[in-house]
C-alpha cells in the first residue's frame, strides 16, 4: 500500500486516474449487487486475504459496475434472457420449458460451477453444462465456447447468483482436480518462464507497466473488458494471460483449464459473484 | 587500464566461441555462457555494446520492457514504470558489468530461483514456450551487451 501511494501519484495522471485502491468493504464503494470485494482468507493459504479485482481497477471503470444500467455487460445478460425462453433444437424446448423460472432455479447454479458429474465421473464448467442440456435435452446443436450466444447464456445465468458466495465444490472426487489446477497454477511457462503465481500471489497489488495487478479471482467472469469491447470468458482471460508470457495456451474447455477454473474458484471463497464485472 | 581488460575478456569470448565451434563469429551462444557464481565476465560478442541502442531496448516492450518492471528516473518522460522489482535508479554503483550481465542473462542463476524476472538470453525456459519464441532467446547477444553498456550509465 505504501509503494502504491507512490505509484498513484507517479502515474495516476498518466494512467487517467488510478485514484481508488484497496477496498474496503462499506459504503458506496462497491459493485452493484455486492456487499463483499475481500474476504479473509483461509489458514494455511497462500493469500493474506482474498480480493475481488474490482478493487484494482480505476474509479471510472468501477464506476460502469456501480450501475446495472452503465454496466455494458448487462447487453449480454439480457440477450441471455431471451435466449433462456427461445425455443431450439428438434425436441421443440427452451431452457424455460424444463427450468422455468431462471431467478428461482437458478439461483445460486453459478457460484458453485464448475460442478460433479456423477454420471460422467468428471467436473462440468457451466459452458459444458448449458452444451449438454442443448445436446441431450433439447437435440440442438452445441453452441461455441466463446460465441456470443455461449456468453449471453452464462452471463445470464451466473448473473441469477449475483452477490452470493463462491461456492465451488473441493473434495471429493474433485480433489484431483484442484490438485492439477493448483499445479498448473505454479508452474513456469512459456519464453518469460513464469506462473500465474508470480503476478497474481507474489506481485499483486503492484503495478507491472500500465498494468495494476489483482489477485487474478475468477468472481466477476464472464466479465465485460473494456480491451475486448465485450464480455468474455475466464478461459479467454486464461489464454490471454498464457499468451502474454509467450506460452501456448491450453484449449477453452480443456481439462487444463477446468482444472483450473476449480482451483481458482476454490482459491476465491469468501468472494461473491460478481458477473458481469466490468474490467479494462 | 580499464581499455586492456575490455580487449582482454573480448578476446576471451572470441576464444570461448571458438572452443565451442559457433558460426557466429565472436558470438557466445546461451548454452556455452559461463556463469562464475553470479557473475558472466566474457563479453557476448566482440562488438562492444552501444548505451542509445541500449536505451531504447530497455523502454521497449517487444525487446527488453524492463520499465514493465522497474522505475527509471532516466526514462521519466515513459509513461509507466512498474514496480515489480527494483529501482533502477544508480544500478551501475552497485553492480559490476559481471554482475549485471550475469543478471541479464539469466536471474534465477544470477540473484535468486524464485525471481519472477526472465531470463533474457538462455533457452531452457518455460514449459510449451509459444512455437513462434521456440528454442530462440528474448534478446539478441549484442542486445544484451547494449542495455548492459546503458546501465552503466545509470550511476548514482
Ligand atoms: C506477466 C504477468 C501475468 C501472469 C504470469 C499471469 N497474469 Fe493473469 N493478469 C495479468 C494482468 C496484467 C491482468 C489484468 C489486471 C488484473 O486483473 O490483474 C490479469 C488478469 C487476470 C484475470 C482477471 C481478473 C479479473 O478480476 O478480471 C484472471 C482470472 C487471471 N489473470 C488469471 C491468470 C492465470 C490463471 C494465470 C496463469 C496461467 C495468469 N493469470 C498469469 C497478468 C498476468
Ligand atoms: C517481470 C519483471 C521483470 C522484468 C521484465 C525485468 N526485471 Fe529486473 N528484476 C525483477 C525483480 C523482481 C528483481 C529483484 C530480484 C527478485 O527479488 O526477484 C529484479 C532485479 C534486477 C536487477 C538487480 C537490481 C537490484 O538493485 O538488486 C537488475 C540490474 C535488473 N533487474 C535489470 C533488469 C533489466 C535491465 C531488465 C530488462 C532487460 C529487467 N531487469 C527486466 C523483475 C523484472
Amino acid at each position: 500500500m505504501r509503494g502504491l501511494i507512490k505509484a498513484a501519484v507517479v502515474f495516476a495522471l498518466a494512467a487517467g486516474g488510478f485514484a481508488n485502491f484497496g477496498p474496503v468493504n462499506a459504503g458506496e464503494d462497491l459493485p452493484a449487487g455486492v456487499t463483499v470485494v475481500k474476504a479473509p482468507a483461509a489458514k494455511g493459504g497462500p493469500l493474506a486475504e482474498i480480493l475481488s479485482g474490482w478493487g484494482s481497477r480505476s474509479k471510472s471503470t468501477q464506476q460502469l459496475q456501480q450501475d446495472d444500467f452503465e454496466n455494458p455487460g448487462y447487453l449480454w445478460v439480457d440477450k441471455g434472457e431471451t435466449l433462456w425462453n427461445t425455443v431450439d433444437g428438434k425436441a421443440g424446448k427452451s431452457c424455460a420449458t424444463c427450468h422455468d423460472d431462471a431467478s428461482v432455479s437458478m439461483k445460486g447454479v453459478g457460484a458453485a460451477m464448475p460442478k460433479w458429474d456423477a454420471k460422467l465421473g468428471r467436473p462440468m464448467t457451466l459452458e459444458q453444462r448449458v452444451n449438454a442440456c442443448r445436446t441431450d435435452n433439447m437435440e440442438a446443436k452445441e453452441w461455441k465456447w466463446e460465441s456470443d450466444q455461449m456468453l449471453s447464456m452464462t452471463a445470464y445465468v451466473k448473473n441469477q447468483s449475483r452477490g452470493m458466495p463462491v461456492n465451488v465444490q473441493a473434495d471429493g472426487p474433485m480433489e484431483p482436480w484442484v490438485k492439477r489446477g493448483k499445479e498448473l497454477y505454479y508452474t513456469r511457462v512459456g519464453q518469460l518462464n513464469m506462473s500465474c503465481a508470480n503476478c497474481h500471489e507474489a506481485n499483486y497489488g503492484k503495478f507491472i507497466r500500465a498494468d495494476y495487478l489483482s489477485q487474478g479471482q475468477s468472481n466477476g467472469f464472464p466479465t465485460y473488458r473494456l480491451k475486448w469491447q465485450k464480455v468474455g470468458s475466464l478461459h479467454r482471460r486464461f489464454k490471454g494471460c498464457m499468451k502474454n508470457i509467450r506460452a501456448k495456451p491450453y484449449k477453452r474447455g480443456s481439462d487444463e483449464f477446468v482444472a483450473m477454473e476449480i482451483y481458482l474458484a476454490q482459491r476465491g471463497k469468501g468472494l461473491q459473484v460478481e458477473s458481469p464485472a466490468v474490467r479494462n | 587500464m580499464k581499455h586492456a581488460k575490455k580487449i582482454v575478456t573480448v578476446c576471451g569470448a572470441v576464444v570461448m566461441a571458438w572452443s565451442a565451434g559457433i558460426a557466429i563469429a565472436g558470438v557466445t551462444k546461451p548454452g556455452d555462457v559461463k556463469f562464475d557464481d553470479t557473475k558472466v565476465t566474457a563479453p557476448l560478442t566482440n562488438e562492444a555494446g552501444d548505451a542509445a541502442k541500449g536505451k531504447l531496448l530497455f523502454s521497449n516492450r517487444k525487446k527488453g520492457n524492463c520499465l514493465a518492471c522497474h522505475v527509471n528516473k532516466d526514462l521519466a518522460d515513459k509513461p509507466f514504470h512498474g514496480e515489480i522489482g527494483p529501482p533502477l535508479d544508480g544500478v551501475a554503483s552497485r553492480y559490476s558489468a559481471s554482475e549485471m550481465r550475469g543478471i541479464l542473462i539469466n536471474a534465477k542463476v544470477a540473484l535468486s530461483d524464485e525471481t519472477i524476472m526472465p531470463g533474457f538470453y538462455m533457452v531452457n525456459t518455460g514449459a510449451r514456450v509459444a512455437k513462434k519464441f521456440k528454442g530462440k532467446t528474448i534478446l539478441s547477444a549484442q542486445q544484451i551487451e547494449d542495455i548492459l553498456a546503458y546501465l552503466q550509465t545509470l550511476k548514482e
